[in-house]
């Protein structure tokens, strides 16, 4: 068997078209079967990437060379030279000054396979996370020692915005800005809250870190109170991760009995308390406000902002909440400094992500790789292809909340910018793979569900919309949908993103945009046609539906 | 579980208290250790701890209802009794793209029950529940505390024959 050794794309939004690159295609499948690389290369279509002075544009993997602009005539010279031979055709370049969009950052890397770099699971399945030993061995607790014997809490604060190291649970606010916040703020009693009430579907990179390395988020916290000027952490931890909450318990009583936490650290005045709270199965705890709520005793329930947790949190004190991806990059940067962890990622988006792959791809699991990645190289290179060699649908990115990013857009670099460009999300980073033989439709009734079972219920918008929506999209998913329907759920994004309370109604809209923006002949193909494009939606076409089934009573249950 | 049901009630939310603590912050906490303890939080429950809180140094006022929306809005939590095994199935998209639709039918055939019933005899309680955090080896079910990774529909019948 042959291994694919080139992908090649070639450009194929409407202006490339009117311009002709349907020939350059036709002229690569039929050059391909004259060089006999049919099965070494690749071919496929590439979105507008924003270079309208070279298309119909050809882009080669893995050097990611962009050639443009390609007349079909072209195409032979293309595949003699550089796919047989193996020479980049210096003269059908395109201008490389112009390079932007996506590729350019792929480009940058001069065809280099990203490789792994591991910053926040360094010591993930390295050391003993029972052993806190093995942790101090591995340079643990050193930068909570350089902080507290050597640096002033504006120089720690300095240093993290310096790095340019961004929020990890999603919303990507830049970390040392938020802590200046908190810092800034005059009270005596101030809070550290860790987030790991990680409820994102798809999402297990936090209990990976809490699992393999709880000392490092003890010493972030530690580190994070001494800078803004707080004497007491809660670790949230969800519910569902016994072995997470067991762990990290012990490492609290192990870094009491090194003195690394308590009174006095290294002597220097500084005292520091966590305390583990456990969560009891909420998706909305995740929310900051929420998840202060809970800690207080009460029903999870966000809070109205302003005020933020940064002036008005936890018992009323400022707080400070981070997620534990966060965290986990904080010793690394104090230790090697700034400077150092620039170099990883993209210059907007600084260091590593941490990546959850899953769905419809050979190889599953976790990956950290510099921000920058794209969804491609992410699929083939790390995720080892797509299963049976189906090809890819859409990936939804993030999680629940995340976007529905359809097959066009995997060649967009994954760093917070260039997604908030493409009108995407990269939310948590949860990477959730679907082939052809998943229904956009099936999917969107699918996350409404949890969004609709998770809605807290607090504020109206969110309660009833959620359930509106999965209402209409289970009609269409069940064949009974109208056109008119497409319009009742445009309608219902608008109230959803601008009234809802909280990040939950307002994200629960994305995979409904997406469906329409990206999806929407497919959606319509069920509502008129009355056929699911890909087999999967059952299409009965009763008007009785069975909402019955599914909105049995929320509390039925244990864990 | 079901063993401890004819522990005393106050007994059991005592423990609670006393390893938590009676704060406010500890409400969460000591409704856990009981829906552990007893499968599920009845009424009496609630109203003991009301009681028990309220005993120490500083004191905690808190109302059985204001107890009862914790118990009801938290999904870990039950307010009501549930069978001798709980069967749930993650019903998250990244195990309904890898099979799960197959397999929540098969559970339903094979259990006959619907999301949320308990069988006749007490045997089984059916359950869908939000993601577990193991997405890499879906679809995934959990029997009691046992979790079931990379599930086909034709494990059920021998996955659910060991708790028979």
């Amino acid at each position: 068997m042959k291994t694919i050794r080139y992908m090649v794309l070639v450009s194929d939004d409407q202006e490339s078209i009117n311009r002709g690159s349907r020939d350059v295609l036709r002229r690569f499948q039929s050059e391909l079967k004259g060089f006999n690389l049919e099965k070494e290369v690749a071919l496929n279509t590439l979105t507008d990437i924003g270079r309208h002075d070279a298309i119909p544009m050809v882009v080669i993997y893995p050097e990611a060379v962009v050639y443009g602009p390609i007349t079909p005539e072209d195409v032979h010279l293309l595949v003699e030279e550089h796919l047989f031979k193996g020479h980049i055709v210096n003269e059908l370049l395109a201008p490389a000054r112009e390079l932007t969009g996506p590729i350019a950052w792929v480009r940058a890397r001069k065809g280099t396979i990203p490789a792994e770099q591991r910053i926040v699971l360094e010591r993930v399945g390295i050391i003993d996370p029972e052993s806190i030993n093995d942790y101090i061995i591995h340079n643990g607790y050193e930068a909570l020692g350089k902080v507290l014997t050597s640096m002033t809490p504006a120089q720690v604060m300095n240093e993290l915005e310096q790095s340019g190291l961004q929020g990890r649970g999603g919303a990507g606010f830049p970390t040392g800005r938020k802590w200046k916040f908190v810092a800034g703020v005059p009270s005596t009693k101030k809070y550290v809250i860790c987030n790991a009430d990680e409820s994102e579907p798809g999402t297990f990179k936090d209990r990976i870190i809490l699992e393999g390395d709880p000392h490092s988020i003890l010493e972030a916290m530690a580190i994070a109170g001494y800078a803004v000027g707080a004497d007491e952490g809660y670790l949230y931890v969800r519910g569902e991760y016994a072995l997470a909450q067991k762990r990290l318990v012990r490492a609290i009583q192990r870094a009491h009995d090194f003195g690394l936490l308590g009174k006095s650290i290294f002597n220097t005045g500084f005292n520091f308390e966590i305390h583990v709270h456990t969560g009891a199965g909420a998706y909305i705890c995740g929310e900051e406000t929420a998840l202060i709520e809970s800690i207080e005793g009460k029903r999870g329930e966000p809070r109205s902002r302003p005020p933020y947790p940064t002036t008005h949190g936890l018992w009323g004190k400022p707080t400070l909440v981070n997620n534990v991806e966060t965290l986990a990059n904080i010793p690394a940067i104090i230790r090697n400094g700034p400077v150092w962890y620039r170099k990883f990622g993209t210059p907007n988006s600084p260091g590593t992500k941490v990546y959850t792959i899953m769905g419809n791809v050979n190889q599953t699991g976790v990956i950290e790789v510099p921000m920058g990645i794209t969804l491609r190289e992410v699929i083939n290179i790390y995720a080892k292809g797509m299963k049976n060699n189906v090809s890819l649908r859409m990936a939804q990115t993030g999680g629940s909340s995340g976007s529905i990013t359809p097959a066009s857009l995997q060649d967009t670099p994954m760093d917070f910018e260039s997604f908030k460009r493409a009108g995407v999300s990269l939310g948590s980073g949860a990477l959730l793979i679907c082939d052809e033989n998943n229904c956009i439709v099936d999917l969107v009734k699918t996350l409404l569900e949890f969004f609709r079972f998770e809605s807290c219920g607090k504020c109206t918008p969110c309660r009833i919309g959620t359930q509106r929506a999965y209402e209409i999209v289970t009609r269409i998913y069940q064949g009974a949908g109208k056109m008119g329907d497409l319009d009742e759920l445009q309608s219902l994004i608008g109230i959803l993103d601008q009234l809802s309370n909280c990040g939950l109604g307002q994200t629960a809209v994305v995979p409904i945009r997406d469906m329409l923006k990206h999806f929407r002949a497919t959606v319509e193909a069920h509502i008129t046609l009355g056929v699911c494009p890909s087999g999967i939606c059952p299409m009965t076409n009763l008007d009785q539906m069975d909402f019955q089934d599914q909105t049995a009573d929320k509390q039925t249950i244990p864990a | 579980m079901i063993n401890t049901t004819e522990r005393d009630i106050a007994s059991i939310v005592k423990e609670a208290v006393d390893k938590h603590g009676a704060s406010r912050d500890s409400l969460i906490p000591i409704l856990s250790e009981i829906n552990f303890e007893l499968g599920y939080i009845p009424a009496e429950a609630l109203t003991e701890v009301k009681k028990q809180v309220r005993k120490g140094e500083d004191p905690v006022f808190v109302s059985e209802s204001q107890l009862y929306s914790l118990a009801s809005f938290y999904d870990m939590f039950s307010t009501k009794p549930h069978g001798r095994h709980v069967v749930k199935f993650c019903e998250s998209a990244p195990c309904h793209v890898v099979g799960g639709r197959e397999v929540w039918q098969a559970l339903r055939e094979e259990l006959h029950l619907n999301n949320g019933e308990m069988s006749p005899d007490g045997h089984w309680s059916l359950a869908t529940t939000s993601c577990l955090g193991v997405c890499g080896v879906g679809p995934v079910i959990l029997v009691d505390d046992d979790i079931y990774g990379n599930v086909q529909p034709d494990q059920i019948h021998d996955i659910l024959e060991r708790y028979e």
